[in-house]
């Protein structure tokens, strides 16, 4: 119960911000919160994350608040890499075969979601496979 | 003098139910007061969470979520313990304990580890029995997405332990 009262700061938002499929357990001296929001509530969450625990230092919390479970196929996705493009895979992993490339800022389209870390998108040019979740940013409509 | 402890108790106890009751003195309780009453008392409650309290004719009926039945027997008591409560409706329902958390098989986990490492070159991870062990050096302003990433995928814990900043 300690985790609780240490993270409820965490919880309390995200039960203020409306999160969905609000998970709040603790096993074995680790607490899981899990949920689904926006990514401004993601955010805030992190943000209240690292004033709680510097640096995660702890290893005492595992938090997956997904912003993007609302996001439904056709919607247009961002590219938003750090400074390159973006690969698209044959497959959804990082040794599958790079099929084509996405720009750094170019508005792709969501065909499929194959699980939360790989989606398959599709380019204005047609160019269609795999692609990394956390550089796809959901265009606000 | 021993004997005076217990007795001061009862009194502040007696001076306290007074005070809470003095609203209701000397004229009979409305099914509305009593319901305020109820509402008051299981506030102090700090397991309870009733959404809802309904009285008619003394009769206190109860409903909403509690996470266990201790709860829910001790909400119930303490409604039943109000002054102009004849008896409790307990229609109150058990939340069942959430699911416990998935953890990724250390296979999957490591190439999901692997493909998130991609972007923070200088990082490296290992993976056992669902705990990703981070080595190496990031930028702070990093250390948050890398987070994000990670605990994203599932494992049992993330140990930083070994990761430094720029």
């Amino acid at each position: 119960m300690s985790l609780q009262n240490k993270y409820q700061e965490i919880v309390d938002a995200a039960t203020a911000a409306g999160t969905q499929d609000l998970l709040v357990r603790e096993q074995d001296g680790v607490l899981y919160i899990d949920g689904s929001a926006n990514g401004t509530t993601k955010q805030q969450l992190w943000d209240l994350y690292e004033k709680i625990d510097p640096d995660y230092a702890s290893g005492d919390l595992v938090m997956n608040i997904n912003s993007v479970s609302g996001v439904l196929e056709g919607a247009k996705l961002k590219i938003t890499t750090n400074r390159s493009n973006l690969n698209i895979r044959k497959g959804p992993s990082t040794n599958d075969e790079i099929i084509g490339k996405a720009a750094r800022h170019e508005i792709v389209t969501l065909v499929r979601k194959e699980n939360d870390q790989w989606w398959v998108i599709k380019t204005d040019d047609g160019e269609e496979g795999y692609s990394y979740t956390q550089y796809l940013t959901p265009v606000e409509a | 003098m021993k004997l005076k402890l217990p007795r001061i108790l009862l009194m502040v106890c007696a001076i306290a139910l007074l005070g809470a009751s003095i609203t209701g003195c000397k004229k009979k309780q409305s099914d509305a007061d009593i319901k305020a009453a109820v509402e008051t008392a299981l506030k102090a409650e700090p397991m309870s969470t009733v959404t809802m309290v309904d009285v008619k004719d003394g009769v206190a009926t109860l409903s909403g979520e509690c996470k266990d039945d201790m709860c829910k027997a001790s909400c119930e008591k303490t409604a039943a313990a109000v002054k102009g409560v004849k008896s409790v409706v307990n229609n109150l329902t058990v939340v069942p304990p959430p699911p416990p958390p998935t953890i990724a098989a250390d296979d999957p986990l490591t190439s999901a580890v692997n493909d998130a490492l991609k972007a923070f070159p200088g990082v490296s991870a290992t993976v056992k029995d669902g705990i990703i062990s981070v080595t190496g050096k990031i930028a702070k302003a990093d250390r948050q997405k890398l987070m994000m990433a990670l605990q994203a995928l599932k494992p049992k814990k993330v140990d930083v332990a070994g990761l430094t900043n720029n």
